[in-house]
């Protein structure tokens, strides 16, 4: 067997290891899209970072 | 060196170390496909739909789910597995993969697959999906598959879930309509297995297995099949006439239905040397029949409730 040549456990492990990242990456992606869904649908959005926040105030009298 | 002792070709031989295909067919992916199926008709023909991007998540964490009980039941049955011609070749039974890896796979995707579900819809859909993941991997394959032939009957409920998952995962509650779905998959499960179960010889017995064709004998499992066929029409309509179902419903329901009936009261009326005769033709016919059953009556759940939406002015829900 020459030296240059794969050996056949090396390239299984490297497939294996590319759909892990795959997966990861995909579970990664999926988090980020339900994050956006989320906002975008106005759950748990506040946006008054740095400024007064309204639900915080007294009620008017 | 003189006294080098020879390398033993075990040692030299290339460990069967897993690709990834053999841990993607660890999630039972014919499975996952059906549960796929089922669940998003239940999401489909719920009255409220969920963001697209939040609906496709939950279908994809259910069928994760799926995943993760197949992997879990692979792992606890791998000496039925192997014992048994159809499924020795399975990835735990041939090696490919150790049981342990199997669990620790299957535990850590249905957490995940929970959680996730949790997440992105509702706790009640994550609830759900955490009990069918339960039933299916302990009070099917590790309470009752070996104890009852009424194993594959109460086992079915997790099969069935989906529908109700689905449901909950878009409206955040239950209703009788997804009840009544998933009622029509546990009463469709006996016929299809036992269907199979009388013309696949599978060695149920030297693996431990009870299967009614067994213990109860093969005149006694025909009768049974006829029976639940009867029940399965009788939900078939009731689905019909809930208000998921609809005139389309009804007319896919009384059309396979009519010819699922049919071909169950052929194999009913059969003994087994008449089904040797004809290599068991009618008994292959039911299970065709049955393969289509599930599929044509949650799609034109989904087709009556999409095309609705469309706004085509068909009369297609009540």
């Amino acid at each position: 067997m020459a030296l240059t040549r794969q050996h056949p456990l090396a390239t299984r492990r490297r497939g294996r290891n590319a759909g892990v990242a795959l997966a990861l990456a995909g579970f990664a992606a999926v988090v980020f899209a339900i994050t956006v869904a989320k906002l975008s649908s106005g759950q748990m959005i506040e946006g008054f970072d740095h400024t007064l926040r309204p639900s915080l105030l007294e009620p008017a009298e | 060196m003189s006294g080098r002792r020879p390398i033993p070709a075990q040692a030299l031989a290339v460990p069967a170390e897993p690709g990834l295909g053999a841990y993607f067919r660890l999630l039972k992916p014919r499975v996952m496909s059906l549960v796929v199926f089922t669940a998003l008709a239940g999401l489909v023909a719920a009255p409220v739909w969920p963001h697209p991007v939040l609906a496709a998540a939950s279908i994809l964490f259910i069928a994760i789910g799926a995943g993760a009980a197949g992997a879990l039941n692979m792992w606890w049955d791998s000496d039925i597995d192997r014992a048994m011609r159809r499924t020795r070749n399975r990835p735990v039974p041939a090696g490919q993969i150790a049981p342990d890896a199997a669990r620790d796979l299957g535990l850590g995707l249905g957490l995940l697959s929970v959680i996730m579900l949790g997440l992105a819809a509702n706790w009640l859909a994550a609830a759900l999906l955490a009990f069918t993941i339960f039933f299916y991997a302990v009070v099917y394959s590790i309470w009752l598959k070996r104890r009852t032939p009424q194993n594959i009957v109460i086992g079915g409920l997790a099969g069935a879930m989906p529908p109700l998952v689905g449901w909950a995962a878009a409206t955040g509650g239950l209703a009788v309509e997804p009840l009544l779905m998933v009622a029509l998959i546990f009463f469709w499960t006996p016929p299809h297995f036992w269907a199979l179960a009388l013309f696949v010889r599978d060695d149920y017995d030297t693996a431990g297995v009870p299967m009614l064709t067994v213990t109860h004998g093969r005149a006694e499992t025909r009768r049974q099949i006829l029976a639940y066929s009867g029940v399965l029409a009788g939900t078939a309509l009731a689905l019909g006439l809930s208000p998921a179902g609809g005139p389309l419903f009804l007319a896919v329901a009384f059309w396979a239905n009519a010819r699922f009936l049919r071909a169950a009261w052929v194999v009913r009326r059969r003994d087994d040397a008449t089904a040797e005769a004809d290599g068991y033709a009618a008994e292959k016919r039911l299970f065709r029949l049955s393969l289509g059953y599930l599929f044509w009556h949650f799609l034109a759940l989904m087709a009556a409730s999409l095309l609705t939406r469309a706004g085509l002015g068909l009369p297609l829900v009540w």
